[in-house]
């Protein structure tokens, strides 16, 4: 949870003061975003904007100013939109911080709906990135006016040139137009700003006309509800008005809107291209999800802004707590959880392994990791997460279409017509000495190339078609650890396609254990029978019988270990000393025993299946 | 048989000797290397302990002298805090012996003293068994020692065996076991090794016992013991008819005995307490007239009921049939008057039984 929004008062000694009351002249506003890739200086950069213009004071400024939740600043991501109005020699500039990855590509496109240009920031050392590249592309298509800035021109292996020209080889930017910064040191930031001013178009829109205001982030504060970022496009959003939420279909009334400059700051207004806040006593941001048009209750516009979606969930995995009895701690988390963040997706699942828990949706593995993180750290539970799935699609035998995101759920083998799986077109830049590496990765999950790009002699863009289960595992790490983590990676989704796909059961003594079932492709199957097969035989305590661990396509075993039976459980000496201790080690011996869950009558540690879960993944 | 209990009631004597001249490789017991300065104070402070004690005790019928080292010490100091006990007729007292400290003098000493069972630390018949184990005698020291205790005319020796040492294959054990039918001792306790922490053995992982192997080895005695006339009847200990150590039978039937010497347990009116860990802080408490107790604890009687069929399933005496649930139907055997004891595989699994013990049968 954010903390809650300082509440400051509109006094005369704000700091930007010009701009308080609304509705500034538009010729006079510039709306840009920064599109940078991960560590290339995003937030150093706002920083030290911040700094400049004097919105933020030296003595008061904490390094990352905008990046406000704790695992933000931690992972050096962006997660959740921020913006921010400052002053700089007569203008009034918005910057809009935008979400940091690949999973978060919708908000990103949300996010430069806000703006009618971006600053391009690349490292002078490192040159263009493939998210960076495909945000850009983005932005062009939008018709958005592109400032190209390469950072960090201190460093001793800065190449402002070299990067340079690739910028305008890839992105047909004249050369000359790139400007050279050290967001660090401040270096060449004044005249980005000058450039900004100079560059970006100011925003058009009528005062007059009905009101159109996009929603491009909102999250949950405890003490106010919703809190969301907005951008007015045409009319007037004014304190006090009822509004209507033209997607979600519902109407509240404006309790405040408000600028961030940074610090929150009510306003009567806010007028075509302005940014600020609004508050309208909306207690769940499904109510006020990204793309959202706000219009007038009384004078409503006739059509929504263009370009709403809403994301659907691409990961799933099953969420269990560790102990049992923090079930409905989980529940009331995920709800408290799902105010702040409408993407996720979640409902109850009980599995025979791991006991009750959720079957929950995540736009992409790093959103899933995030929520998972959060769900620990801010609610202090622990937790036990299934292998990330994707949602397939099934064709059963009587023609209907059924999509399934757990595996358990699918149909016996001999009602399956067909199985299709999500697609994606992945993009990888990569240093060109890392080529193989590269294409040896995505031949091995399943990928099929469909071009190859020289951005320069040593520079790659490689572009492949690969299933996204195949991505969900381990690709990103795998990638990072082949190519030295010079490669980056950007994908798109790019809709299914029937594989020859079957479910892989884990058998425990011949009964299915749901928390390992999968659905692998067919050459997939038997590594991963046999891997997770050999995992739990190494996890799995010897019982007094003889164990098989197998793992089945339909009926037909792929693969099987066995834990053989225990032979030996006896304390050998038990003698006058020895009688207290026996009888204690019998005891937790017992306790022991009521920690295991049972899977038929085989007992198994639930560590063995949180440390088999947690090797898988 | 004689020491299946009696009209009077039995009671024992436990005498701890903390010294020995090397550490074995697997040892965990109270018992000092670099001390045995400390003897003579040491003995006569179990001396005063035992006149302290005899003035409200019963008729002991046995005493076991157990360490440590016993025979490392004179014995005329063993035979001063025997003489200080109220011996029953026909008393059992054992001194727990090294090999390579056995002599023909020591035990005619013994005998003198009124000593009539001997044990003697084998542990194997194989030089490289004893070196892996740490020991540091060699197999010759046991024969000659087995002649010295019979010379002397003492009517009882057990041999204690470990079995399960990574240096020892199945032959090796095999063979141990062969040459210590052929000394006919009257008893036998075989133990498996057990690596404890804190112990050379302990702290190497590499030198652990195989769960595997030591159950091939455990097999393989009872079945060799079996044919050579001993009987098991406890988890480690063998003996032929008659000779069963009526001294360890009272631990496994909560019965009372009193410890002397530094940690060295107690039991006796259904409370358990134990001495002191070190001879400098025993020998300090008794000369300072303070109690040697360093703990003790008291069980319901629930526990002391479930603790009473946890140590007789350990036994050829075995549990009542229905303190058992069904799924370890296969580890058991009948044991006569509706008991139920543990087969040799059974008793490799005892802790596995033992956890079952008191469940309700329909589990």
């Amino acid at each position: 949870m954010r903390p809650a929004m300082p509440h400051v008062p509109p006094a005369a000694d704000i700091p930007n003061g010009g701009a308080r009351t609304g509705s500034t002249s538009a010729a006079s506003i510039r709306n840009f975003s920064i599109i940078a890739h991960i560590d290339h200086g995003k937030s150093t950069l706002s920083d030290r904007i911040l700094e400049l213009t004097g919105a933020v004071e030296e003595r008061s400024m904490r390094a990352q100013y905008l990046d406000s939740m704790d695992l933000e600043r931690e992972r050096g991501i962006t997660i959740k939109a921020q913006n921010v109005r400052v002053s700089w020699r007569g203008h009034t500039l918005h910057l809009i911080d935008t979400p940091g990855h690949v999973d978060f590509g919708y908000e990103v496109s949300r996010s430069l709906a806000a703006c009618e240009g971006v600053v391009l920031l690349v490292d002078a050392a490192q040159g263009i990135e493939a998210q960076t590249l495909a945000n850009c592309y983005l932005a062009l298509e939008s018709d958005l006016t592109i400032v190209p800035v390469l950072n960090k021109i201190d460093l001793p292996a800065a190449d402002p040139d070299l990067y340079a020209s690739e910028i305008e080889r890839v992105l047909g930017i004249d050369a000359s137009e790139v400007l050279a910064i050290s967001a660090k040191t401040g270096e060449g930031v004044e005249a980005l700003l000058d450039a900004i001013t100079e560059r970006i178009p100011p925003p058009s829109g009528d005062p007059d006309a009905p009101l159109q205001a996009l929603i491009f982030d909102s999250h949950f504060d405890q003490y106010r509800g919703v809190v969301s970022s907005v951008r007015v496009m045409n009319g007037r959003l004014c304190a006090g008005d009822r509004l209507r939420f033209m997607h979600a279909g519902g109407q509240h009334l404006s309790e405040e809107v408000g600028l961030r400059l940074p610090a929150v700051t009510p306003t009567d207004e806010l007028g075509p291209g302005e940014v600020g806040y609004l508050i309208a006593g909306i207690k769940d941001v499904a109510q006020a999800r990204s793309g959202e048009t706000v219009t007038s209750a009384a004078a409503p516009a006739d059509v929504p802004l263009a370009g709403y979606d809403d994301p659907k969930p691409m990961v799933f995995c099953g969420l269990y707590p560790v102990d049992g009895d923090e079930y409905p701690d989980l529940r009331d988390a995920l709800a408290k959880l799902r105010l702040n963040d409408a993407s996720v997706t979640f409902e109850p699942e009980t599995s025979g392994a791991l006991g009750f828990g959720f079957r929950c949706g995540f736009l992409g593995l790093l959103h899933m990791e995030i929520v998972r993180e959060r769900l620990e750290r801010e609610f202090g539970l622990s937790l036990i997460a299934t292998a990330p799935s994707v949602a397939y699609r099934v064709r059963t035998d009587d023609d209907q279409e059924v999509e399934i995101d757990n595996p358990s759920d699918l149909p016996p083998a001999g009602q399956i017509g067909e199985i299709a799986e999500p697609m994606l077109n992945v993009s990888v830049l990569t240093p060109s000495a890392y080529t193989g590496a590269v294409m040896d990765l995505c031949q091995s999950r399943r990928g099929s190339m469909t071009s190859m790009d020289y951005l320069s002699p040593e520079r790659v863009e490689l572009r492949y078609e690969v299933p996204l289960a195949e991505v969900v595992t381990d690709f990103f790490d795998q990638l990072k650890s082949r190519t030295q983590g010079y490669a980056s990676l950007d994908y798109d989704h790019a809709g299914y396609r029937a594989e020859r796909l079957v479910r892989v059961d884990i058998l425990l003594n011949g009964e299915s254990v749901d928390a390992f079932s999968a659905i692998r492709h067919r050459d997939g199957a038997y590594p991963y029978g046999k891997a997770i097969t050999a995992k739990l035989a190494e996890l799995i305590p010897r019982q007094l019988f003889d164990v098989p661990i197998q793992a089945a396509i339909g009926g037909r075993i792929i693969a099987r270990e066995t834990v053989k039976a225990k032979r030996k459980d006896v304390l050998s000496k038990c003698y006058g000393g020895d009688i207290t201790r026996k009888r204690k080690l019998l005891e937790r011996q017992k306790e022991g025993k009521k920690r295991m869950k049972a899977i038929g009558r085989v007992e198994v540690p639930n560590e063995a299946f949180v440390s088999a879960l947690r090797l898988e993944q | 048989m004689t020491d299946t209990g009696s009209a009077s009631p039995s009671f024992g004597i436990y005498c701890h000797i903390p010294f020995c001249t090397h550490r074995c490789d697997y040892c965990a017991f109270a018992t000092w290397t670099d001390r045995e300065h400390l003897i003579d104070d040491y003995m006569a402070s179990c001396r005063r302990q035992a006149r302290e004690l005899a003035a409200e005790l019963p008729a002991v019928t046995s005493v076991f002298f157990g360490g440590g080292t016993p025979n490392l010490v004179a014995p005329e100091l063993l035979g001063e805090v025997l003489a200080e006990l109220p011996l029953a007729g026909g008393a059992e007292i054992t001194v727990e012996c090294n090999p390579d400290l056995v002599t023909a003098e020591q035990m005619q000493s013994y005998e003198a003293l009124g000593v009539n069972r001997i044990s003697l630390g084998v542990q194997s018949m194989n030089s490289g068994v004893l070196d892996a184990l740490g020991r540091r005698h060699d197999p010759e020291m046991v024969a000659a020692s087995v002649d010295a205790v019979r010379r002397a005319g003492i009517g009882q020796l057990n041999l204690d065996l470990i079995y399960g040492s990574r240096a020892e294959s199945v032959s090796d054990w095999e063979h141990t076991l062969a040459r210590a039918i052929e000394f006919e001792p009257d008893h036998l306790s075989v133990y498996g090794l057990t690596p404890e922490a804190g112990t050379a053995l302990g702290d190497d992982p590499s030198r652990h016992p195989d769960d595997d192997d030591m159950a091939d080895k455990y097999l393989l005695t009872d079945e060799l013991l079996g044919r050579a006339g001993y009987e098991a009847y406890e988890i480690s200990n063998w003996a032929r008819p008659g000779a069963r150590c009526r001294h360890n039978r009272l631990y496994w039937r909560q019965g009372s005995y009193a410890g002397v010497g530094c940690a060295a347990h107690s039991h006796r009116d259904g409370r358990r307490y134990w001495s002191v860990r070190t001879p400098e802080r025993f020998i300090a408490a008794i000369s300072n007239g303070t109690s040697p107790v360093a703990g003790s604890e008291e069980l319901g009687p629930d526990e002391r009921r479930l603790e009473a069929l946890q140590l007789a399933l350990r036994t050829s005496d075995g549990v009542p049939a229905g303190a058992l649930p069904h799924d370890v139907g296969h580890l058991l055997e009948p044991a006569g008057e509706g008991r139920l004891k543990l087969t040799a595989r059974g008793r490799l699994l005892a802790n596995e039984v033992a956890v079952r013990l008191g469940l309700p049968s329909a589990r």
